[in-house]
């Protein structure tokens, strides 16, 4: 039978495969429904260790992980694991230990399952939910766009040559692939599909499901690649012998000390992230989170090391001016000439983009639901199913925007620069949530203003760098040799400390409705407990 | 599980993590292209074993300035919560 089929569509029928198993995968979830609101925004708080980890994982690698990270060790070298990688795993290990497990604590105390809900009584201001609400919304659609833009462009040369009359391409490696524009559509149509259905506990199952998947075949596809090239010493030496890749292999040249220095604001971002705070809450417990905090350093690097070495060697395989986008695709679809293996590979990248888009579909819905609809008419005003399709209205009109985005945007923007600004914006509200929860002092009006600023910084140099870019324009925008964030944080950082001491303090409730204020003796050095 | 968790724990353990950040900033590899194992850059291979010593230093975390308290805290007000209405946003 399989020989029946021509091989160069095998590819994309093992990814419709996947993507009819995840469909399944939806319809099934939506049967353990408790019918519950809380059981669909936050699985009834009931998740274990394992799903916690591999949820919050498959949900903080992206499109950006794989397609970004391979693109960008492409043009910048081995510099980019140190720039992302080996960041996040040391800062968003911290920032579960430090903040997730404290909001998980007030989530579960207080029955919250969005940020804005937190922070409006956190800092005691309807208003602030209403301000903030947008903000988040606007944020989430550039990592929306990530996951998309990565989506499409991955597709097309993964494909290449299942239907070389009715999509044909100039350059070969593409002639034939399903093109950006609908391969894109057709993963937003899929992760829509099983968040509709199967809500976050469809989203839950499906990311652990598809980070087992990533994680497999991104293994499967580095064995093979490198296997193609001549092994691993084989593959590397040809880059060591190219002039134009060798200096991949180091970082001079590449990436200055400062932006070096400064990319280590990015990782903060997870502190924000309305769809990973969403997930935090669906824990059964705070003991949940420790294999999270631990493992989660060590499956970055299972995940991006394979990746950046790919990008390197692709350096001296593709050479130089091939699409950055397209760089992880075309070794795949060049050098892994199984078609039924590149399927399985082209399955596990869709994997670790739609891990995360489903749980931002989730997360925008959830909001708009609870911070707009139910905040402004009350819980009795509509029916379930009237709040179900609202919910499911906003999600479709901003994965519309989204999708109309991504075609402006496929040839311009860069995956992983793309990515940096959304994790930036993220990163810079971060003073605010770090501040919520460990400092009583600061006040609504501080938390407006930094609110306020950041959004106009991170706006005008967004603006600046990504929508006014033209094509082959490649270089990131720099600020005396800085990242971006670096100045967007210390103006957040900044406004909120000078305007909270300057403004009246919250209230005594408040502050004890969110700190443990009693006092609770302290185990002396040594001493187990429970 | 039990944890040893101690302000003395607590302070060596942030100590550590500031220490690994500030070791992230491995200049002395800059411009070095040597390859580790026949065929890993040697600054990627840094990094990779940054990260693995990132994981061993927040299983002491875990081990040693876990929040024990916190999970008492969060549950103690669930009994004086409203029952939550029935059905899907």
């Amino acid at each position: 039978m399989i020989a029946a089929i021509d091989a160069a569509q095998m590819p994309l029928l093992v990814i419709v495969g996947y993507l009819g198993l995840l469909l399944v995968l939806g319809v099934w979830s939506s049967r353990f429904s408790r019918g519950t609101s809380a059981d669909y925004f936050v699985v009834s708080r009931s998740i274990g260790p394992f799903l916690l980890l591999m949820s919050i994982f498959g949900t903080t690698m992206t499109g950006f992980a794989l397609v970004g990270s391979t693109g960008k060790a492409y043009t910048s070298g081995i510099g980019v694991y140190g720039l992302m990688a080996s960041w996040s795993g040391l800062i968003h290990s911290a920032v579960f230990f430090l903040i997730g497990i404290k909001l998980w604590a007030v989530g579960k105390r207080y029955g919250y399952v969005t940020q804005c809900e937190y922070f409006r009584e956190r800092f005691e201001s309807p208003s602030l939910g209403y301000l903030l609400f947008p903000i988040l919304v606007l944020l989430v659609i550039p990592y929306l766009l990530v996951g998309v833009i990565a989506a499409g462009k991955f597709l097309q040369p993964t494909t290449a040559g299942a239907f070389p009359e009715l999509f044909p391409h100039a350059v070969k490696a593409l002639s034939g692939g399903i093109p950006p524009w609908l391969g894109s559509l057709a993963i937003c149509l899929v992760v829509l599909f099983y968040v509709f259905f199967g809500g976050m506990r469809g989203a839950v199952w499906a990311n652990a499901f598809q980070t087992i998947i990533f994680m497999g075949t991104g293994i499967i596809a580095f064995w093979m690649i490198s296997t193609k090239l001549g092994g691993l010493a084989e593959a590397s030496r040809i880059v060591a012998e190219s002039q134009t890749a060798a200096p991949r292999l180091a970082r001079e040249g590449s990436i200055g000390h400062l932006q070096f220095l400064s990319y280590c604001f990015i990782p903060l971002s997870v502190g924000m992230f309305p769809h990973l705070f969403q997930h935090w809450l669906t824990a059964r417990s705070a003991k949940s989170f420790r294999l999270t905090v631990i493992a989660h350093p060590v499956f970055i690097m299972i995940v991006w090391v394979p990746c950046i070495l790919i990008g390197i060697w692709a350096a001296g395989n593709l050479g130089p001016g091939a699409n950055a986008n397209a760089v992880l695709g075309r070794m795949v679809g060049q050098l892994v000439h199984s078609p039924i293996l590149t399927g399985l590979v082209g399955a596990g990248v869709l994997a670790a983009i739609m891990s995360s888009l489903d749980s931002q579909f989730m997360c925008i819905g959830t909001m708009f639901t609870n911070d707009i609809v139910i905040r402004r008419f009350g819980n009795d005003r509509f029916s379930d199913k009237q709040k179900i399709l609202m919910a499911r209205g906003f999600i479709l009109l901003i994965v519309a925007i989204t999708y109309a985005l991504s075609i402006y945007l496929k040839d311009t923007a860069h995956v992983f620069d793309l990515g940096v600004w959304c994790f930036s914006g993220f990163a810079s509200l971060f003073p605010i949530a770090f501040a919520a929860v460990y400092w009583k002092r600061t006040t609504r009006a501080g938390a407006i203003s930094s609110l306020v600023v950041t959004t106009l910084v991170w706006s005008a140099l967004f603006y600046r760098d990504i929508l006014l870019k033209k094509p082959g324009m490649d270089d990131e925008l720099l600020i005396g040799g800085m990242m971006p964030v670096a100045f967007i944080f210390g103006a957040s950082v900044l406004t909120l400390v000078v305007v909270s001491l300057l403004t009246q303090p919250p209230s005594t409730k408040t502050i004890e409705k969110f700190f443990d204020t009693h006092p609770h003796p302290e185990p002396a050095d040594g001493v187990a407990t429970k | 599980m039990k944890s040893k968790n101690s302000r003395l724990g607590r302070k060596l353990v942030w100590t550590a993590v500031i220490l690994l950040a500030i070791l992230h900033h491995d200049f002395w590899f800059w411009d070095d292209r040597r390859l580790v194992l026949g065929f890993m850059p040697i600054g990627l291979f840094y990094h990779a074993m940054f990260s693995i010593v990132a994981a061993c230093l927040w299983a002491l975390a875990v081990k040693f300035a876990w929040p024990v308290r916190l999970e008492e805290w969060a549950s103690e007000f669930e009994e004086k919560k409203p029952p939550q209405k029935g059905g899907r946003p």
